[in-house]
């Protein structure tokens, strides 16, 4: 397949990496095979952006020639590393913090009457999400003697994951959520950063799966949270990812979403918790 | 509306701060150190106070000491906004009776996530 730089998708001038109406097609179709994802959502400025530091760590100057190195297929990498700028990986700790109570009210019943629980953190990003839940189970542990859960976290991206496991923060980064008592209990500084104690990592198990092209991790979970993850899929592949979801979920588990995502409307196999507002249970459950 | 009296002894600090929080809807003043902002609280108590910790006449640390002694009735939210970033001044600075903590520099990201943590945001 040979890719001519021809038709320049940006409308406006501004000093941007060319990128042809061909390359364009490559890109978003890799994203989407490869995640689901549609780049129609996508500005193409954001394209333009998202590809600007993987172009410079290239020695590229044009997406066009970035789309020919992925065609011409000698470096296996290239696709991961395009796909890992392309998602969107912004998270923060405790995001939508009421939400973290719900859980812990939710599985606190299942802990006494059944002991250990498990929760999946689909799309982790870099880690802030299971280091949250971690944090949260680790202090109720202390002062309740409750089982803390075994947390599995998984997420497409290598780079991200990589992150994750090392837990390394920046000044900015965990200043975003996580309220200063909990930075001083569970985060030791080394130089400019801030790392997660090695108790925290215990109890996270993280890896890499593609949550549109993989079936579940094994087991069954009492809590999944899959939040701000499903944005940008079609229809058809959210209603795949949500069966997915729900074949893993342990019976009378809860199914989290992102604060602006609902089932209504793409699934029939989950509807609301009648009484932990917002989280999401099996139907007939 | 929301009050916020900004304490630091940079004027471009104050400015920045005023702005941000005027985005998030609090009503600011603004105080050169710590002497000043007590006259402030006196006059008249703010929700939460953004306090520098280096200021001539008065420090932070002095500030607060003050404050929390005093017999203001209300008790204002106190978050450090400091460049002191070590783990043993963020403890002096909670164990004096701070709310939170932010280190310098800031976004408005950064200062917006310590406002809803003290549940001002
Ligand atoms: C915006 S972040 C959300 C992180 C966290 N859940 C939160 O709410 O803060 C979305 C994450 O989903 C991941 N992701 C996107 N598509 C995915 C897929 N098909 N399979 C697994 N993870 C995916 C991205 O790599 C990114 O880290
Ligand atoms: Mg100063």
């Amino acid at each position: 397949m040979s890719v001519r730089t021809t038709a320049p998708c940006r409308p406006d001038a501004s000093p941007a990496p060319a990128c042809s109406a061909n390359a364009l097609a490559v890109l978003s179709t890799l994203l989407e095979v490869r995640t689901g994802q549609q780049l129609a959502s996508y500005r193409s400025w954001r394209l333009d952006t998202a590809l600007k530091p993987l172009l410079r760590a290239r020695g590229l100057e044009t997406l066009d020639q970035l789309v020919v190195q992925l065609l011409d297929g000698q470096d296996k990498t290239i696709g991961d590393r395009i796909v890992d700028a392309l998602v969107n990986g912004e998270t923060s700790f405790f995001r939508d913090q009421p939400v973290f109570d719900l859980i812990a009210e939710g599985l606190s019943g299942v802990e006494r009457r059944r002991g250990r629980t498990r929760i999946w953190c689909a799309g982790c990003a870099t880690g802030q999400e299971p280091l949250s839940l971690a944090m949260m189970f680790a202090e109720r542990a202390e002062s309740s003697g409750e089982t803390p859960p075994d947390i599995v976290a998984t997420d497409i991206s290598e780079a991200s994951l990589a992150r994750a496991r090392a837990a390394r923060y920046n000044q900015f980064e965990i200043q975003r959520g996580l309220p200063i008592r909990r930075m001083m209990r569970w985060f030791t500084a080394d130089e400019a950063d801030w790392v997660a104690q090695p108790q925290l990592l215990r109890m996270i198990q993280y890896r890499r799966l593609n949550l549109v092209a993989e079936g579940p991790p094994a087991g069954r979970f009492d809590a999944i949270l899959c939040r701000n993850v499903l944005l940008y899929l079609s229809p058809a592949t959210k209603a795949q990812v949500f069966a997915r979801l729900a074949s893993a979920l342990a019976p009378g588990g809860l199914l989290v979403l992102g604060a602006g995502e609902t089932v209504i409307g793409q699934t029939g196999l989950f509807e609301p918790s009648k009484t932990l507002r917002g989280l999401y249970v099996r139907t007939g459950a | 509306m929301k009050t916020c009296l900004v304490v630091d002894d940079s004027k471009v600090i104050r400015k920045v701060a005023r702005h941000i929080l005027e985005t998030l809807d609090f009503s600011v003043r603004e105080a050169c150190d710590g002497r000043e902002a007590l006259d402030a609280c006196l006059e008249s108590a703010p929700d939460v106070i953004l306090l520098d910790w280096n200021m001539p006449v008065m420090s932070g640390m002095e500030f607060l000491q003050a404050l929390r002694a005093s017999d203001i009735a209300s008790r204002p939210k106190v978050v450090f906004c400091t460049t002191e970033n070590g783990m043993s001044y963020i403890r002096a600075a909670i164990e004096a009776g701070a709310d939170e903590y932010v280190m310098k520099p800031f976004d408005r990201d950064t200062l917006e996530s310590k406002l809803q943590i003290v549940g001002l945001a």
